[in-house]
């Protein structure tokens, strides 16, 4: 039976951890997401959950631990942040790599220097070419859908990726909703059971794992590598739609929010959007043509879709919550305009980066956002293509 | 050998062939010096056996008797770590010769 529980989305996703009950979970603690792993040894010491416990010395050990035992053909989870993602990073890459199912939480943080401890992108968006499935939730009701469905995806035999989970530090880690908890036993169904494909510890067969490639094949394997990416869109849509048949909740790779007749968009992901909807709400009711949307899956980057749903717009605004110096642009934002590049339609499109170290992002300043849209869709013009929210000039 | 395309190749870099290294001669990294074993002085300690990052010391009989100089990188490990009092294993010069190339 589904229960609604209150908890915050560290709890949530130790809530979702013990009911999966992984072989393996290797992980350190780190702000903010300490309380996943503080949860989870919890579960272990209570004898709530069957799985070995590891917590090793740092986050890229915690890593390799969860390579290591995926390789051993274990199903495999992680949590961390900021920091502790980018010590990870040497082993992202590997785990990717090897086509590992590995599933990881990511309460996501800024990263130092200046050192601070609050929600931003920083940590996920420099990972965003170590070859893993990304997905982002705008409260803990969708850090518990995309968890689980994480476990699907990165498991699926035409896919075999790892995925990560990414919930804003703080702001969804820390903050107490009322969650849907559903049954334990039709979770468990929904997951199924794990077959590793090349198992180390099946000894009747002798492999390698992870040898070295010279130029000869290095090439080659990093091509097959990629294919299992590419085959997840098609997994992601399939997943989400069986998720949402079986539970209610339905997931594709964005939402539009208030989008039918809209002339203006608001693209932004993870906790904001759910203030961009107030804002949008607020606008509608003014009699302003104004829409949302908000990108759940990262990479693979669904950029047909998301260009096909903006490009009749007057004007976008995409809203990053971290900074590519010396870019073109913000992540999210280069993703989507070069995504509307061969459209027939093309609308202007404009880029803010917001919330760096947790600044807060507020009703009021997605109305000046949508005042900057308003008057670019009636001159045409663009003054600024690149700016900043919410920030003292 | 046929190189497999990416399609062919098995999933996650598995190398189901475990042990083939061998087929890949390191001796041919050897460039101007390699090992040259003096037998009266060999103590058979096994150092250089244990050292050896190309498993290119030789052992028959349970004894030392030389190298596999198809592996011998010449990186002169073994007589770094070679005990005797006189030496067991010095580096000597070598010549390379060009027609001693990786077998096809």
């Amino acid at each position: 039976m589904s229960t609604l529980k209150i908890l915050n989305g560290n709890q949530t996703i130790a809530e979702a951890a013990r009911q999966i009950d992984p072989d393996v979970i290797a992980a350190y603690p780190i702000t903010p997401s300490t309380a996943i792993v503080e949860t989870i040894a919890q579960f272990r010491a209570d004898g709530q959950i069957s799985g070995e416990f590891v917590c090793p010395e740092s986050e890229h050990s915690a890593m390799s631990v969860c390579i290591g035992a995926a390789a051993a053909g274990g199903r495999v989870m992680t949590a961390t942040s900021s920091q502790g993602l980018a010590l990870m990073w040497e082993m992202l890459y590997i785990a990717a790599g090897l086509r590992l199912p590995i599933v990881a939480a990511i309460a996501n943080r800024s990263l130092s220097a200046p050192i601070n401890i609050h929600g931003d992108h920083s940590d996920t968006m420099g990972a965003r070419d170590a070859g893993w499935i990304q997905i982002y939730s705008e409260n803990c009701q969708e850090a518990y859908d995309n968890f689980v469905q994480a476990f699907r995806i990165a498991e699926h035999l035409d896919v075999r990726t790892p995925v990560l989970v990414g919930l804003d530090g703080f702001i969804i880690s820390h903050s107490s909703e009322v969650v849907q908890i559903e049954d334990e036993g039709e979770v468990k169904k929904f997951i199924g059971e794990y077959k590793p494909l090349y198992p180390l510890l099946d000894t009747s067969r002798k492999l390698t794992v992870g040898s070295i490639d010279f130029t000869d094949y290095y090439f080659e394997h990093k091509r097959n590598q990629i294919e299992g990416i590419e085959n997840s869109p098609r997994v992601i849509e399939e997943i989400g739609k069986e998720f949402g048949k079986k539970f209610g909740r339905p997931y594709s790779f964005f939402e539009e929010y208030r989008m039918e007749d809209a002339e203006l968009c608001i693209v932004v992901m993870s906790s904001a959007a759910g203030t961009g909807k107030d804002a949008v709400d607020e606008l509608r009711s003014q009699g302003k043509k104004i829409g949302l949307l908000k990108p759940r899956v990262f990479r693979p980057f669904p950029h047909e879709r998301i260009a096909e749903a903006l490009k009749k717009m007057k004007a976008v605004a995409v809203l990053d919550r971290s900074s590519s110096p010396g870019a073109f642009g913000a992540p999210l934002f280069t993703e989507i305009r070069s995504a509307l590049y061969d459209s027939s339609q093309r609308p202007k499109v404009v880029n803010y980066v917001y919330g760096l170290g947790g600044r807060d992002i507020k009703v009021e300043h997605f109305k000046e956002v949508a005042a900057n849209l308003e008057k670019i869709a009636a001159t045409g013009k663009v003054d600024e293509m690149r700016g900043y929210l919410n920030l003292r000039e | 050998m046929k190189k497999e395309t990416w399609k062919e190749l098995t999933i996650g870099t598995i190398n189901l062939e475990a042990g083939n290294s061998v087929s890949n001669l390191t001796g041919t990294w050897r460039s101007g010096r390699k090992p040259e074993f003096i037998e009266k002085n060999c103590i058979q300690c096994f150092f250089c056996w244990l050292y050896c990052p190309h498993f290119a010391i030789r052992v028959e009989g349970g004894k030392v008797t030389g190298f596999k100089y198809n592996y011998c990188t010449g990186c002169g490990l073994c007589a770094e770590e070679c005990p005797t009092k006189e030496k067991s294993i010095v580096m000597v010069k070598e010549e390379i010769k060009l027609t001693e190339g990786r077998k096809k």
